[in-house]
């Protein structure tokens, strides 16, 4: 029986976040993804590149070169590479080994990340890019940031499929016994999980009373929801927000209210640190620059948090290789996830379409 | 990317003869595991010639499919060094030992536009290309397929099917060597080719890109070596340097006979690839058969120096030196 505590696989036909737009220039940029070291760079036109970062020669990193134009150039020998990870250039020889050549990934910007396909490149269709829009919608506006988390990414999901953490880990910003104390539901389907709480006629936390207030001049009672939604295999967005108590959220009137996505996608980069790609984007003071920057910044804060107690649980996982998880009621969608992206790595392994 | 082979025992589960002179043959590990590969590997076999063991290299033929063997198709070459004679001789239930599946001709999927280009048994990495491409929307892929004849080119009616009027058949029987200056037209400064077939045919397409208008690196080829301009025949080479006079043998190498007699030589690829093996030529007589892809073709019209791993004599003999210099 595989440990569900330890299971820290990933499947590798999927498109994964391995940079923020912003951080990707004419310029190597090295990033560990799915065990496998890729640098990544930005051409002269803007499409970016991700290629295997170890030169056919000695595997010396790319990422230790230098780039010239669009051309990757080895940082020992020399050796030459195009975009495409096809050799352009052999030292002293008149010829190219028709065989030299290094491994380059698909690569797709998109909602401002750039996604890589790690797997069978056949299969690797754009369409499958997880939903992220609200990251670079003109209706919404937000930012975010990368974090390196030294925990599986399957933790960080377990981590968002559960907001009850809040009350305890983020008691001072948005937690308290109200998200503790809510019912909750839990849906899924072959792709997903949705875990919905709703937490009506409450006082809200500080953060979102701040938030309320500033759009709606309101200090009272409020309905709150958040709704958790997982989508294999690591990208959790949370819609989240609060409205006037009793003008009609919950029946799906958010007009009395302040709606915010909390983007989550988790990168695996070894078995046990993830790239975490994060992003608030908010529906409401669209133009005010000032709440983008509070708002990164307090959502850096709560994630710091987050990180603190993720890096802990791993440490304490390690540490006790033949104990399992409990779980609970409040688990299930931490559970569905989990299963979710199980069946995805099963079923790589049964037809063995992810070996390459 | 570069492998460590790791070999392991394998069974013939079906031979079937596919054209005229070429065979196909599947092949099963005994453990019932094949690893899954994409198009363009090939594996290793293990081949006996001569009593002695040595390696060759297949196509796999195909897209991978779990739980069913390799395929590979291996074309009768009277004039071989020894390895299709080998294949054509195994039977089903024959045992044989072969390599895991390595990829040094993996098609990219970062265009929309394709070129294929095989002749001969050349056909083997190509037809599984085109069975990937064509799974995918929104790409153009056209391909020539050329061939001596109808009865000896395989799989012709499944990729007739499959590409449709986007398939080019060339018969040279009928109508003579293919112009390869006509490829130029079936592409565009996207277009990335795939090219396998026979040397001259190759060397043919390499020219004709080399001198026309797109990227060389679009063009991408595979080759294990195995042909040249000339039929192999026996041949003598000369060393000074070490008073020796040796004979290749039309199924063997330079370098084989070198390490026959004890003369070390560099070597790696043993498919004209690295370099590695080159030797001097001191003197020759008849022509220097170049068959590897190391020398350039200027560096080949100077008959300086050889590829010993690949490369041969036609119609008379050498003396070559080697790296050689203690006393």
């Amino acid at each position: 029986m595989q440990s569900f505590t330890m299971n820290e696989s990933f499947p590798l036909n999927a498109w994964y976040a391995v940079a923020w737009d912003v951080e990707l220039k004419n310029e190597l940029l090295p990033r560990t993804i799915c065990n496998k070291a890729l640098v990544l760079y930005q051409k002269k036109d803007g499409t970016p590149v991700a290629l295997e970062d170890a030169c056919w020669h000695r595997l010396l990193p790319l990422s230790k070169g230098s780039l010239r134009g669009d051309t990757v150039v080895c940082g020992y020998h020399g050796l030459e590479y195009k975009s495409d990870g096809r050799c352009s250039y052999m030292p002293s020889q008149e010829t190219i080994n028709p065989s030299a050549c290094v491994r380059s990934y698909p690569v797709i910007q998109k909602y401002r990340f750039i996604w890589v396909w790690m797997g069978n490149p056949a299969l690797a269709d754009e369409k499958l890019i997880p939903d992220m829009h609200w990251n670079d919608d003109p209706e919404w506006a937000g930012d975010g940031q990368m974090i390196k988390v030294h925990c599986n990414y399957r933790l960080v999901v377990d981590n968002l499929m559960d907001l009850t953490h809040e009350t305890f880990v983020h008691s001072e910003s948005i937690g308290d016994r109200n998200v503790a104390e809510a019912p909750f539901d839990v849906h899924y389907d072959e792709k997903t999980a949705t875990v919905t709480r709703w937490m009506k006629g409450i006082q809200p936390p500080p953060f979102w009373k701040g938030q309320l207030n500033r759009v709606h001049k309101h200090e009272g009672d409020v309905d709150r929801w958040q709704i958790i939604k997982f989508e294999a295999p690591c990208t959790v967005n949370i819609d989240v927000g609060v409205a006037i108590a009793g003008t009609g959220a919950p029946e799906g009137d958010r007009s009395q209210g302040v709606n915010g996505y909390v983007l989550n996608t988790i990168t695996p980069s070894t078995n046990q640190t993830c790239l975490y790609f994060w992003a608030f984007s908010r529906n409401y003071n669209l133009k005010d620059q000032s709440n983008t920057t509070e708002l990164k910044n307090g959502v850096a804060h709560i994630f710091s948090q987050d990180e603190d107690i993720l890096e802990a649980q791993q440490k304490a996982i390690n540490e006790n290789p033949d104990r399992e998880f409990y779980n609970l009621n409040i688990d299930a969608g931490a559970m569905w996830a989990r299963r979710i992206t199980n069946k995805m790595v099963e079923e790589e392994q049964e037809t063995k379409i992810d070996a390459l | 990317m570069r492998y460590r082979n790791s070999w392991i025992d394998a069974t013939v589960v079906a031979i079937e003869q596919v054209a005229k002179s070429v065979m196909q043959i599947q092949i099963l590990p005994l453990n019932g595991a094949t690893e899954c590969y994409t198009v363009g590997s090939h594996i290793d076999v293990s081949v006996l010639i001569d009593g002695k063991t040595e390696i060759r290299s297949y196509s796999l033929v195909g897209e991978y499919e779990s739980n069913t063997p390799y395929i590979i198709a291996v074309k009768l070459l009277p004039s071989s060094k020894g390895g299709s004679k080998y294949m054509w001789s195994l039977a089903a239930g024959n045992k044989i030992r072969i390599s895991q599946p390595t990829n040094n001709f993996e098609l990219s999927h970062n265009t929309n536009d394709y070129l294929l280009i095989a002749a001969g048994i050349g056909i083997t990495p190509i037809i599984g290309m085109a069975k990937t491409l064509k799974r995918k929307t929104g790409l153009t892929v056209k391909m020539l397929y050329a061939g001596n004849n109808k009865k000896e080119m395989p799989f012709l009616e499944e990729l007739q099917s499959l590409l449709g009027v986007d398939l080019m058949l060339h018969y040279s029987d009928a109508q003579g060597f293919y112009n390869t200056t006509k490829l130029i037209d079936l592409a565009s400064a996207k277009t990335q080719i795939y090219l396998c077939g026979p040397l001259p045919f190759m060397n043919a397409v390499r020219k004709t890109w080399e001198d026309g208008p797109f990227e060389n690196s679009n063009l991408r080829f595979e080759t294990f070596g195995a042909s040249g301009l000339f039929a192999p025949q026996d041949f003598l080479v000369k060393i000074p340097r070490f008073d020796l006079q040796i004979k290749v043998k039309k199924n063997k190498t330079i370098l084989q006979a070198l390490e026959d007699a004890h003369i070390d030589v560099m070597y790696d690829c043993k498919k004209g690839e690295c370099g590695l093996c080159q030797v001097d030529i001191l003197e020759y007589s008849g022509d220097i058969d170049h068959r590897d892809f190391f020398f350039s073709e200027s560096e080949k019209g100077e008959n300086d120096k050889l590829c010993a791993c690949v490369s041969r004599v036609a119609n008379g003999s050498i003396t070559i030196d080697t790296s050689y210099r203690g006393v």
